[in-house]
């Protein structure tokens, strides 16, 4: 099967043509946003970090910031800066560079404050949007797809029903030779046993068993029950009772196939096949993670209706809870029905969907504009 | 007529409901391809999860042919189960030690 694409330097596809506009630090979120709103297709990513944090957090900054810039939906990079954050903007322009793509630079300090960066910035945004125009998209095979998958806003119709569609979408990917990436790792807490056998070598295995201690002693060093931050207000709302229940639905979004790696928040991996990316579950900080990755499409399984989207990647939003589905229809795409049939049936529409959505089709989160909130997950604290 | 709850599988001691369900309702289940009846004890919202069996305090509750909690009371076949009477067994940093 195949998609229409935008190709990229060193063999990429890109499933949309946007220009990316990265603030560096949460000082020059205003600046990327003036610079944005100037220029169609431009699409900025915000965070709350990039400054008064130890060292390593600034190093998952840089890394996030660096892997976002070569996601193969950007066509162009603006790197927005303040000058005196703690992240650096040289070292993420030169790691944006090595992808092949254009990449620039502003910096406020140092050119003249709010009203000449932001009409540099737009200047050199316009310029980078009129050559990617002349971009046309192409035929490419499914192969170039990688695919993020998350579940949130989750109920018991997520392990029950949008979960297991997600996966046959998966593991059919993963069939035609393309990759999939999953995480969200607190919600493998009670699931990680089963994971461990998934793992394509043992070392796979053993790291999957870490990556989820790791995450448990986390919330456990803060000396209360989980419950409640997860499974959260809302997952208990709609049946999910503890973390276990809601990690043995959360992981079948992922199909059946062997993890070929375990990487860190903000690593983009190498090769094809399925990954999974150590990071919580909570939509701003993943998202962003299966965007570094280098997804280029992503599936969104809920159950109580999570509506966000991500700046430039298209999120498609699947529920099997019939009320969510009829109650707010603005935000889902695809529609799970009760059974077996109706898992495999909506696993192949997904799919479907997948190819579609990768090749223009606007999701009903692209088509509203909701999305604009990401950031980045670090451990530290902030000094 | 349409399946009112399901069970994942057959080691499960808990089934999902797939209705509003009410108090004194026979629930009909299909287990490993056999039917059976469950008479609820209480209303199961859509989506929450009932009892198929008596579970003691202390024991595991099986969803998914897994355990998904331990039970903090008496629970018997046809109550409702959820937070108010099982816990989890992890991430539990209010217990001594943390993990069990």
């Amino acid at each position: 099967m195949s998609f229409s694409g935008y190709p990229r330097p060193k063999g990429y596809v890109g499933t949309r043509n946007y220009i990316g506009i990265i603030s560096t630090v949460s000082c020059a979120n205003d600046v990327s946003c003036w610079i944005a709103e100037k220029v169609k297709d431009a699409a900025v990513f915000l965070h709350s970090h990039g400054c008064c944090q130890t060292q390593p957090d600034l190093d998952t900054v840089n890394l996030t910031l660096t892997s976002l810039g070569w996601n193969p939906n950007l066509a162009a990079v603006l790197l927005v800066s303040l000058g005196c954050e703690s992240s650096s903007v040289d070292l993420i322009a030169e790691g944006i560079a090595k992808s092949g793509k254009p990449v620039e630079k502003v910096v406020l300090q140092k050119m003249g404050g709010k009203t000449n960066v932001v009409n540099e910035g737009t200047r050199i945004v316009r310029a980078m949007a009129e050559t990617a125009a002349k971009l046309k998209r192409e035929e490419f095979p499914d192969s170039e797809l990688r695919l993020g998958v998350k579940c949130g806003a989750s109920d018991t119709t997520s392990g029950l029903l949008s979960n297991p569609a997600t996966g046959v979408a998966c593991d059919t990917l993963i069939n035609n030779g393309g990759s999939c990436v999953f995480g969200e790792t607190t919600e493998i807490i009670g699931a990680e046993h089963i994971l461990e056998h998934r793992g394509a070598t043992p070392e796979v295995g053993r790291k999957i068993l870490e990556i989820v201690a790791r995450m448990e002693n986390r919330a456990i060093a803060m000396g209360v029950d989980m419950r409640g931050g997860q499974p959260s207000k809302g997952n208990i709302a709609g049946g999910l009772s503890t973390i276990e229940e809601k990690s043995l639905g959360a992981i079948v979004k992922a199909g059946t196939k062997p993890i070929k790696a375990v990487i860190e928040y903000g690593e983009k991996p190498e090769g094809k096949g399925l990954f999974l990316v150590d990071t919580p579950g909570r939509e701003p900080e993943f998202l962003t993670a299966l965007a570094a990755a280098g997804a280029q499409v992503m599936v969104f399984s809920t159950g109580l209706g999570a509506p966000q989207g991500f700046p430039f990647i298209p999120v498609i939003k699947i529920t099997g809870n019939p009320n969510t589905y009829k109650n707010l229809p603005e935000h889902l795409d695809i529609f799970v029905e009760l059974g077996e049939q109706g898992v495999t049936q909506a696993g192949k529409a997904l799919y479907r969907e997948i190819l579609e959505v990768a090749s223009g089709k606007k999701t009903k989160a692209e088509a509203i504009g909701y999305g604009r909130f990401p950031n980045i997950f670090t451990i530290g604290p902030v000094l | 007529m349409p399946l009112k709850a399901v069970v994942m599988n057959a080691k499960d001691n808990v089934a999902t409901a797939l209705d509003n369900l009410k108090k004194g309702e026979n629930i009909e289940l299909v287990i490993n391809g056999e039917k059976e009846l469950v008479e609820l004890k209480a209303d199961i919202p859509f989506g929450h999860k009932f009892s198929l069996t008596e579970i003691e305090p202390n024991s595991p509750v099986i969803k998914y042919g897994e355990v998904i909690g331990v039970s903090t009371a008496l629970i018997s076949a046809g109550d409702y189960v959820h937070v108010h009477n099982i816990a989890s067994a992890r991430a539990r940093g209010d217990l001594q030690g943390g993990k069990e």
